[in-house]
């Protein structure tokens, strides 16, 4: 079962990072939520093997052993809560980009343009 | 003793709410964030005099104990670099009240600001690799939406950068703390220290060079470092100025934090290091020749300097980590400084370009002054603050021997006088051109505002200078607390 998560993580990350690498924003929005799926995974499966109880009832700390470390989980749900916030701030950005220029694409950087043009004027094309 | 440590956190943080409570009134809202930073400021600075006298405070908070609670931990770096953080911060803050700008036309300037602050001395002071990450996503939350405030068409392209770039770097941090727990089972600094080292060594370094892409990216090193020049320029003048002086010196303090204190000397990438830093002065500095706009031109002097930093980390001797804290000191003060006198030119003239600009010595006599000192601290010329810092580095590069890097700092530092020299004879000197007073919708109190700020913080650069001796031999105690970590490890963790 671990060794499945740990495919399936990669496969999430994989997905993401191709995605990221398109020119249209909604697309990378949708690579960094993959992404951060795919990590999230991970960090759960840090706490060692799946399968074991999470809650103790009344046993005492001594019987604890066999049960799920809680300290994975905590920071997966905190690590949740922030991608979820920062990726709702990206889709507001995205749709105010899409209000400004009515275009989905992620625009050249101002720089390379500026190479590119001092490029083409300069030498024989 | 607990109510220092924690209380620079929590004030700015209460603050903040405080300030969206009462956004209908502006003034108010002033006067919380400045009473908030000014106390917070005090409090550092008697934390720092407790810390030097007595060691290293730590504060378990909820009464949890170490391995398992959330750590607070106060020691001689980190506190240092938080007070003159907390100061910067307030200078900043004056300057924008001053402004017309971001911080009149928006209510969420103050509160923003204020969970900026938390964040900043939230990572400075946490004891535990998963509270850093935390503390570095409140910080960059609140950054976030300081760069896109006012929401113009290049701020919106820019911000979509910087905030893309930061969410994969807070992905990988996420997936190094993974690997990091499942390795040994603790996030605590302190306790991390005592359990990597029981580790095979590859495990170690790969888990080392992840926290150093991480904090890499953060802090933009070579080749890390795209993102910075284009995002920062776009911003309103204080928030760029804030960021220039602190975001990236807070990924310099991670790396320095982590590499130090929780792997063992066997695994200190220092050639690795070596290189980057080089690399990082060369490429920065190169870039910022190149430019012609004002905020993009020091964009990229911020790039350059951040080498100095990992220069004097790659050493990993007690000088060169002594070296690397004074120089942070005194780039966080000029840094802002010189962004600040940006955004007065910008206000002054409505242009950056430098090829639009002429003659202000003439007609801002003391905005030349101001930019004479900040510049020529930034080169490295004596007796100025950053003499101090680059002596301190040459010194302790020659100490260990590694003549090629103290070479390239060198090299490097001319050049940045040549950059510098660039905006003097393009802005300052000549005839004055012909583009008027802009600044006329500023009342002469918000003027007096910006100015005495930016003026307060070129005076603080001095100071730094005047009093050398004694900050050196404050992060010097620093520096051998880093490298010998054990009053560390056994104030958070019991003898």
């Amino acid at each position: 079962m671990t060794t499945l998560l740990v495919f399936a993580a990669g496969v999430l990350c994989a997905c993401g990072a191709y995605l990221m690498l398109g020119r249209q924003l909604s697309r990378v929005i949708i690579g960094i939520g993959l992404l951060g799926h795919g990590v999230n995974l991970l960090l759960v499966l840090s706490g060692g093997d799946g399968g074991r109880p999470a809650f103790g009832g009344d046993a005492s700390p001594d019987e604890l052993d066999g049960f799920a470390d809680p300290l994975p989980q905590a920071f997966v749900l905190t690590a949740i809560v922030i991608t979820f916030g920062v990726v709702a701030f990206l889709l507001s950005l995205a749709y105010r980009s899409w209000r400004l220029t009515a275009d989905d694409a992620v625009e050249d950087d101002l720089e390379d343009r500026r190479i590119a043009r001092s490029a083409g004027s300069g030498g024989d094309q | 003793m607990t109510a220092l440590v924690a209380l620079p956190i929590l004030l700015p943080l209460f603050g903040a709410a405080v300030s969206v409570g009462v956004g209908r009134w502006r003034n108010l809202q002033r006067l919380v964030g400045l009473s908030v930073l000014g106390a917070v400021a005090v409090l550092t600075a008697v934390l720092l005099a407790r810390v030097d006298d007595a060691g290293v405070a730590v504060v378990q908070v909820g009464g949890w104990d170490a391995p398992v609670g959330i750590t607070l931990v106060a020691d001689r770096f980190a506190v240092l670099l938080l007070l003159v953080s907390v100061l910067t911060m307030l200078a900043v803050l004056v300057y924008a009240i001053g402004e017309p700008g971001a911080e009149q036309a928006h209510v969420g300037f103050h509160p923003l600001y204020l969970i900026l602050a938390a964040g900043v001395s939230a990572s400075f002071l946490t004891g535990d690799l998963f509270n850093l990450f935390v503390a570095f996503e409140v910080m960059l939350m609140a950054s976030y939406a300081l760069i896109t405030l006012g929401g113009r068409p290049a701020q919106v392209r820019s911000g979509m950068t910087y905030v893309a770039i930061s969410l994969i770097a807070s992905t990988l941090f996420l997936l190094a703390l993974a690997f990091v727990y499942a390795a040994t089972g603790t996030v605590n600094f302190a306790d991390l220290h005592g359990k990597l080292a029981d580790l095979p060594p590859g495990v170690r370094s790969a888990l080392a060079v992840l926290l150093l892409v991480v904090f890499g990216i953060k802090s933009a090193v070579f080749p890390l470092f795209f993102w910075l020049p284009d995002s920062y320029p776009t911003a309103a003048a204080p928030v760029t100025a804030v960021f220039a002086g602190l975001l990236t010196k807070i990924g310099v303090y991670a790396m320095i934090r982590t590499q130090t204190l929780l792997f063992p000397p066997d695994t200190w990438p220092g050639d690795l290091l070596l290189v980057v830093a080089g690399l990082t002065m060369v490429i920065g500095v190169l870039g910022a020749v190149a430019q012609n706009d004002i905020r993009r031109l020091l964009s990229f002097h911020i790039v350059s300097q951040i080498g100095y930093m990992v220069m004097g980390l790659a050493l990993f001797t007690v000088a060169g980590l002594a070296a690397a804290t004074v120089f942070i000191v005194h780039q966080i003060v000029v840094k802002t400084t010189l962004f600040l006198i940006a955004g007065l030119i910008e206000r002054r003239t409505g242009t950056g370009q430098l090829g639009q600009l002429s003659g202000l010595a003439r007609t801002e006599p003391f905005l030349a002054v101001l930019f004479l000192v900040a510049a020529l601290s930034l080169a490295g010329i004596p007796p100025l603050s950053g003499f101090v810092g680059k002596l301190a580095l040459v010194d302790a590069g020659l100490d260990a021997r590694s003549y090629a890097i103290v070479a390239v700092s060198l090299a490097v530092g001319l050049l940045t006088l040549f950059s510098m020299t660039k905006i003097w004879s393009n802005a300052f000197w000549g005839a004055p051109a012909d583009h008027g007073d802009r600044s006329t919708d500023i009342h002469a109190g918000g003027r007096r505002l910006m100015v005495g700020s930016t003026a307060a913080l070129a005076a603080f650069s001095v100071a730094i200078a005047l009093w050398a001796g004694p900050l050196y031999g404050l992060s010097e105690r620093a520096a051998g607390d880093l490298i010998d970590p054990t009053a560390y490890v056994e104030a958070v963790l019991g003898p």
